[in-house]
């Protein structure tokens, strides 16, 4: 075997339609799905390569996006490789079934292009839509730009099928800022994939001939520990994630993982970021390293299992670490990442200050001066004291 | 229904466990209520599906009387996800084993797929997912277990409540004599969604329950039946009653048996003699409040809609002797 990663040449494309392409490659079965912007382009595509035969798959019109995940219960349950896409409402109107996927061990695999939730209606980018699904017991993981868009939807059904994991998949990617603009990427033809991803065996399924109950209740005797093998799982599935991430990367030659650093070799301020807000954060850290500022960057790409120990290590002896979440917690303590990040550090007897700055909320844009200002802001609050539990840059009024 | 030898089989009552299938598919030790309508119908609905058959079930009392892990009365291969997308669920399942049909995944023809729900899970918030699927044209089978009100949560009204009924949440008082409107007429929204087969059906005629399920597992695309199930516990009835009063809903004109296949009526079983509503009203503490002027309103709407049904089946309209006079209308409460 030859041990040159299995290059394929780079093409311009709709970040959408290049996550179709990975699910068209990932040979999806079944599809189920509604329309919400900014997801739509991802499975209208689908639809169009069902329609011409490219893709032997199932879609299936359903009429609200609790249908959709309904039905991808019962085409997963069937014994079929499951797919869809939603954003916001439609995520919000999907919870009550997240939780129910998780629990039946379901591997179906779901895009999030994600959009703020309404009210005011706001069909822009934030994360308000996956932070509100944030306990619903799936994998999650975020990405910043198309290659890793069209990448992690494919790796997402090698993790999910794992018969040591076996748990729903979520690729959040930022909706109309990553979902909608045309970037070059590598993709991979159907042989190499094939090989990557072979097809999925179930271990259960409805059948008539091994007839089982699936989704039987639970009396308090039962239910807790139920929970707790599905915490144990998930936990556990850190490895199995990681593994293929690997794998991934001797394949590709783009390994991907838990937590990513940029710039942060003696950096004494660290900014966190999730999604494409990580893109620009990049450039913001090298203009301010330039200027001879000890900033350096964490991209917080595992969201669920939450890769404790990466992050911790990551931020190594660095003295203030600046959160920079997409989503507020509406009345506590900011944003759900930094409460997260700093309850991560709490027991550690040396620990950075953490500050949590909220931005680009409802698609307000977050421009690489936003950076500068934040650590600028956050260098004064540590020399004065923190006045406040977080801040929301660039609020008017 | 010749096809079934259902014609003949009024000759062969005596001989009725020999025609039915012995197996049991909806076994003993589930937990459901003594005189349960719903336990019978889902043991009569299940041998009439057959083996090769997945079932989709909504969150209700069947649900949770018959699934407790770790065990289970289901010999078929069941899966319960929520209260409201039984119909969902199924349509996923009916979509996947066509693929894996399709792509040569599964030996043998597709298993038939059936959901079941309760009248809650069917006419009140599962509605828009049952539309959806029937809408679609999945081929599969939904059985709706219609016991008039939310009886696992306790005796809560629902849209499938008919008028007068005492429930939890429509309590008779000074300003009420329960339950204020209408039973939803859930067997017409289905049969407005143009689907090839819709059909009543009652536990207490098991022949006519048996063959119409059998039809609707064997008609291509979606099929809806509607199945009265007495709950006595929730209609305050003695639950030696059950199949008595499930005869007399029928023999009463307040759920006539019948079936819709595309599109045309057929009234599948006419009483010989029309009974007045007293008869099926009485013995259910649940009507127990009312009073002769309601008794008298319902008794000629039940009548009114009775020759409607019977007039799109083309079926002969009886002599009702005990109809109420003519008399100006009354206030209600």
């Amino acid at each position: 075997m030859s041990a040159k990663p299995a290059r394929a040449k780079r093409v311009g494309m709709e970040v959408s339609i290049a996550v179709s392409h990975a699910v068209q490659l990932a040979r999806a079965e079944a599809i189920a799905a509604y329309p919400i912007t900014p997801q739509t382009h991802i499975v209208e595509h689908l639809a169009s390569m069902v329609a011409n035969g490219e893709l032997e798959a199932s879609y299936v019109n359903v009429e609200s996006e609790h249908s959709a995940m309904s039905a991808c219960i019962g085409m997963s349950a069937s014994g079929a490789r499951t797919y869809t896409a939603t954003s916001s409402q439609g995520l919000a109107l999907m919870n009550e079934i997240l939780f129910i996927a998780s629990a039946m061990r379901f591997p179906i695999v779901m895009t999030v292009a994600n959009r703020a939730l309404s009210g005011p209606l706001s069909i822009w980018n934030d994360h308000s839509d996956i932070m509100a699904a944030r306990d619903i017991g799936w994998i999650q993981v975020f990405v910043e730009n198309g290659q890793e868009s069209f990448d992690h939807s494919i790796m997402a059904f090698k993790i999910a099928e794992n018969p040591q994991v076996l748990l729903p998949t979520i690729v959040n990617l930022d909706g109309f800022i990553l979902s909608h603009v045309v970037e070059a990427l590598e993709m991979l033809d159907q042989g190499a994939v094939d090989k990557f991803l072979p097809a999925y065996s179930p271990r259960h399924r409805l059948d008539p001939r091994n007839p089982v109950t699936m989704g039987a209740f639970a009396m308090p005797e039962i239910y807790t520990e139920v929970k707790m093998k599905h915490q144990v799982t998930l936990t556990n599935s850190y490895e199995h994630i990681v593994k293929v991430w690997e794998e991934w990367g001797k394949l590709t030659g783009r390994a991907y993982k838990p937590v990513e650093q940029f710039m942060t070799k003696g950096a004494k301020i660290l900014l966190l970021t999730m999604g494409c807000l990580s893109e620009v954060a990049q450039i913001a850290v090298e203009e301010m390293r330039a200027a001879g500022l000890p900033v350096g960057l964490l991209k917080l790409r595992m969201w669920r299992p939450f890769p404790f120990e990466d992050l911790r290590k990551a931020v190594g002896d660095a003295e203030l670490l600046i959160v920079c979440d997409r989503a507020l917690s509406l009345g506590g303590p900011g944003g759900p990442v930094m409460s997260e990040v700093r309850s991560a550090f709490y027991p550690l007897a040396q620990r950075p200050n953490i500050l949590g700055y909220i931005v680009g909320l409802g698609g307000r844009d977050v421009a690489p001066q936003a950076y500068k200002d934040i650590v600028a802001k956050a260098k004064a609050e540590m020399e004065q004291g923190p006045s406040q539990e977080f801040s929301l840059y660039g609020v008017r009024g | 229904m010749e096809k079934f030898g259902f014609a003949e089989s009024p000759k062969y009552d005596v001989y009725v466990s020999r025609l039915m299938p012995r197996e049991e598919y909806f076994t003993s030790g589930h937990r459901s209520c003594q005189g349960c309508g719903e336990a019978l119908a889902v043991r009569w609905v299940t041998k009439a599906i057959g083996k090769d058959a997945i079932i989709a079930h909504a969150t209700g009392c069947m649900e949770i009387v018959s699934s407790g892990l770790p065990q289970t009365a289901w010999m078929h291969p069941w899966i319960h996800v929520a209260f409201e997308n039984t119909a969902a669920v199924a349509s996923g399942v009916e979509e996947g084993l066509k693929i894996l049909a399709r792509k040569g995944k599964l030996s043998g023809p597709p298993p038939k797929v059936v959901a079941m729900g309760g009248d809650g899970g069917t006419t009140d918030i599962g509605l828009q997912a049952l539309s959806g699927a029937m809408e679609r044209g999945h081929d599969f089978t939904y059985v709706c277990w219609d016991n008039e009100a939310y009886m696992n949560t306790g005796i809560q009204r629902s849209s499938s409540t008919p008028f007068g009924a005492m429930t939890t949440t429509s309590p008779p008082g000074k300003q009420s004599f329960g339950q204020s409107t209408w039973k939803k007429d859930m067997v017409a929204i289905a049969v407005a969604h143009n689907i090839p087969y819709v059909a009543t059906a009652s536990p207490s005629y098991v022949f006519d329950l048996y063959f119409k399920i059998k039809k609707a597992i064997e008609t291509p695309g979606p099929a809806y039946v509607h199945i009265l199930c007495v709950c006595p516990t929730g209609w305050r009835s003695a639950t030696d009653l059950s199949v008595r009063l499930g005869r007399l809903a029928v023999e009463t004109g307040v759920f006539p048996l019948f079936e819709v296949e595309n599109g045309k009526y057929h009234l599948t079983v006419q009483p010989p003699k029309v009974r007045p509503i007293r008869d099926y009203l009485k013995p259910q503490g649940r009507f127990r409040h009312l009073r002769d002027p309601e008794v008298d309103y319902i008794q000629k709407r039940i009548v009114e809609r009775y020759k409607d049904l019977l007039a799109k089946c083309g079926a002969s309209v009886p002599e009702f002797p005990f109809l109420p006079e003519e008399a100006p209308a009354e206030e209600g409460a």
